[in-house]
């Protein structure tokens, strides 16, 4: 779904380029939340995305084994995440475990820090995050909105950072756009924003505020109509892309009439 | 005894990880499974020679639907 200027915009935004690949969605999708594997092989089409995540759970051997086959069969990659993890070791280890059943050394990095909010652990994080950069992993993290520690997160490694625009699963949005703003300036890496994101105009923020991706779960897995939702999340990504590149108007105070003042008719008393 | 995924589990001596894995009911051959013996991983070519000591700690995970 790359953006296709209007001829005449100013030039579109280069693709999405994460640890020397390119991909031409910048809609990454969280498989949780899906309640039909069906659903989720129809929403990843209707979104469009080429990176859907996955967690690492202890096997249950009643299970279907179908996650997998869904994810493949669509055509798209699998992004192991560190869901659940608590310290730097248990967030190593899983993406280590992650590496040797999935076949990538890609893994979105989570380190959480509580849990009623779901928030990362800053020091556990970039602990994690140095370890498995140095273990050859490109490392995606999920992280705050924090600007110093998204410098930091680059500075040690990471091949993208992932702020999250409000707790997970909150459908909150973009409670900081100011400090998202701030990473998006100071950030050599990619920009993905994560967590939060409650409906399409969230994700076209996000885009407009100058992220380089989006990456969506509870939005659209858990949405009344989840494959309506995974096109119209779709649509705001690209929406936001196009506004972005378009140039939006300064905000001002006052009015600003659109219509000539010159030429105005006056009519007989 | 040996703790499979949390659970203690009576073993023959000294099993191997295949062992344990056909024990459960699980093909080693699925693709998108990985071992952890003691909090390391265990790759999948040590399965059919790898032994575990009593007490072992053995993680046998998956990719599930997640975030």
């Amino acid at each position: 779904m790359s953006a296709q200027p209007h001829p005449g915009a100013r030039a579109a935004s280069p693709p999405l380029r994460i640890a020397g690949r390119t991909f031409t969605s910048r809609l990454l999708l969280g498989t949780g939340g899906f309640t039909r594997m069906e659903t989720l092989g129809d929403a990843i089409d209707a979104s469009q995305t080429e990176l859907v995540t996955v967690a690492m759970r202890r096997i249950d051997a009643t299970a279907e084994g179908s996650l997998l086959d869904v994810i493949r069969d669509r055509g798209v990659d699998v992004l192991p995440n560190t869901a659940g993890c608590f310290t730097a070791r248990d967030a190593v280890l899983t993406a280590q475990l992650a590496r040797e059943a999935l076949g990538t050394d890609w893994v979105k990095l989570e380190v959480i820090g509580d849990e009623r909010t779901l928030l990362p652990d800053a020091p556990e994080l970039l602990l994690a995050a140095e370890q498995l950069v140095d273990e050859g992993f490109v490392v995606l993290p999920y992280t705050n909105d924090d600007p110093v520690l998204a410098r930091r997160l680059e500075d040690v490694g990471c091949a993208a950072v992932m702020p999250l625009g409000s707790p997970i699963g909150s459908g909150q949005g973009i409670a900081n756009p100011a400090n998202l703003t701030l990473i998006v300036e100071g950030a050599g890496v990619p920009v993905i924003l994560d967590a939060g994101v409650g409906t399409a105009s969230d994700a076209a923020l996000a885009m407009e505020l100058g992220c380089d991706a989006v990456l969506c779960a509870s939005a659209i897995s858990r949405a009344t109509d989840p494959v309506a939702m995974a096109h119209a999340v779709r649509h705001g990504v690209l929406a936001g892309v196009l506004a972005r590149d378009a140039g939006r108007i300064a905000r001002r105070t006052h009015a600003r009439a659109s219509s000539p003042l010159a030429g105005l008719p006056e009519f007989a008393e | 005894m040996i703790f499979v995924n949390g659970e203690p589990v009576a073993t023959a001596a000294r099993p191997t990880i295949r062992d344990v894995l056909v024990e459960r009911g699980i093909d080693p051959d699925t693709a998108g499974i990985a071992v952890a013996v003691d909090a390391e991983v265990a790759r999948r070519g040590v399965w059919q020679t790898r032994t575990l000591d009593d007490g072992a700690h053995v993680e046998i995970v998956r990719a599930v639907q997640g975030g």
